[in-house]
């Protein structure tokens, strides 16, 4: 019996993600054909409920539902009647009375989408909540890595920036671990909790851990209140991928991952966006993939 | 259950449809398309029979597990294989190609995906056991074995590379 919602990883099993990456495969297979479409999710409809501010997130979600022949709607809530103080529970009253089919929420309150879910019959898709999960960045962050790795197991994994805020962080390294990539983070110490995995508070300690991968996280600006370090400069020397950076990167062919938005001169030179081992694009065509194969392996209760 | 056709029977049938496959081609390009699974492997048995006889013959997978219509009525969505068709599709002479034809809906969406791919100049139907009992207007123009079955009973192929052995059985209920 397939499930009827989609909101983390912890609680998918080995199994479980195993097929969701295979799935994932012909749909990649069908960017190259000519006709990029499908009909299996015709008649369907898909409302994006987006309670934060994102584009890439957004706009992946709603090609691959596109691509599966599905009505998308998306819940502007910046102009709705949220900002007239309609609560999330009356939203959703209001959606489930639309009869969507299939759900995805961004919103900044970890379980939000967990909450949404118990409340509708439809499907229900995490797309970021607060600090807690982001698992279809998870989902096409593993198949990414599948596809330069496709025996993942004992492969090493850098996850580095600030963890501590990063719903990435904790949803790319649960489904690695669940894989059995070896996950280490790497920030300020301030900023990197002790968790299960290495941890380093140093980029060249850091990279004598032999990492095959190095997964940039974005440096929020927006969820800080204060900033944590003194400037852009400072991070970039620090914790950032300078040209010097690169060479021994390039020399030991490691990967270069990031979720996007990229701050250029901050995260990464702009020279790692021409580096051959760079990930970043495929990244975004992959999301299309797995969220496709997320949306069609779900079941909603709607009748 | 009772075995409608064993092994040599089957390579009969298949040799049967290479040889209408091949008076119909009469000399010019054609492509196999199998339809997953089972559909694929006769295809490709079919293709060896034509590459063997010179034929200009091409092969390709097909894959129609998002083009069902039957979705609302499955507790899981089917597991997707790739389809793999490595040829333009436009103006070229398409062989669909099943193991069995039934209701004739798994070839409507089987179109649907080809014409997803490009525009064929021709399409025709090849099938290993035609069992009658359509529910939409399509009929195969090749046909290896036609068996005449009820309903309700149901038809059971296993094939070589697929299942370990050739056999057809009818399964009456």
């Amino acid at each position: 019996m397939a499930r009827k919602d989609f909101l983390d990883i912890v609680s998918l099993d080995r199994a479980e993600i195993i097929h969701l990456l295979d799935q994932a495969v012909p749909f990649k297979d069908l960017f190259t054909r000519s006709v990029k479409k499908v009909p299996a999710l015709k008649g369907k409809t898909v409302l994006m409920l987006f309670y934060e501010p994102s584009t890439r997130t957004l706009s992946s979600f709603e090609v691959a539902a596109k691509r599966l022949s599905a009505d998308v709607t998306i819940f502007d809530v910046p102009h709705s009647s949220v900002t007239k103080g309609e609560s999330v529970r009356d939203t959703i009253d209001t959606l489930q009375a639309m009869r969507a089919d299939y759900i995805v929420v961004r919103h900044r309150l970890a379980g939000q989408a967990a909450a949404i879910a118990r409340q509708t019959n439809a499907s229900v898709i995490n797309a970021g909540d607060g600090a807690h999960a982001h698992p279809t960045q998870a989902l096409l962050d593993a198949f990414t890595l599948r596809e330069v790795y496709p025996e993942m197991e004992g492969r090493k994994v850098l996850i580095m920036g600030d963890i501590l805020h990063s719903r990435v962080a904790r949803s790319t390294s649960t489904i690695l671990s669940k894989l059995g990539v070896e996950v280490a983070f790497c920030g300020p110490g301030s900023l990197v909790p002790k968790t299960q995995f290495r941890r380093f508070t140093n980029y060249e300690e850091a990279m004598k851990w032999g990492p095959d991968a190095v997964y940039l996280l974005r440096v929020q600006k927006e969820r800080q209140e204060a900033p944590f370090y003194p400037s852009d400069r400072e991070y970039h020397s620090v914790f950032g991928i300078s040209e010097e950076r690169l060479k021994r990167i390039r020399d030991e062919g490691i990967y270069v991952m990031h979720p996007g938005p990229i701050n250029r001169g901050v995260e990464l030179c702009d020279a790692v966006l021409d580096y051959e081992r760079c990930l970043i694009s495929q990244q975004v065509e992959n999301g299309i993939a797995a969220r496709m194969a997320v949306l069609f392996g779900l079941k909603p209760q709607v009748s | 259950m009772s075995t409608a056709l064993d092994p040599s029977a089957i390579s009969q049938a298949i040799d049967r449809l290479a040889e209408q496959i091949f008076q119909a081609a009469a000399g010019t390009q054609v492509d196999l398309v199998g339809i997953r699974s089972r559909g694929d492997e006769v295809a490709e048995r079919v293709y060896d029979l034509l590459k063997a006889r010179g034929a200009q013959v091409r092969l390709g997978v097909l894959d129609i597990s998002l083009y069902r219509d039957d979705y609302e009525h499955l507790s899981s969505n089917p597991t997707l294989q790739s389809s793999e068709i490595d040829f333009p599709v436009d103006g070229s002479h398409v062989v669909l190609v099943d193991d069995v034809i039934f209701t004739g809906r798994t070839i409507r969406a089987a179109l649907d995906a080809l014409f997803d791919y490009g525009r064929p100049a021709k399409v025709d139907l090849a099938v290993l056991i035609d069992r009658g009992h359509r529910e939409i207007p399509v009929e195969p123009r090749f046909v290896g074995e036609t068996l005449s079955t009820e309903r309700k009973d149901r038809i059971d192929v296993s094939l070589q590379k697929t299942d370990g052995k050739d056999l057809v059985e009818i399964i009456t209920q």
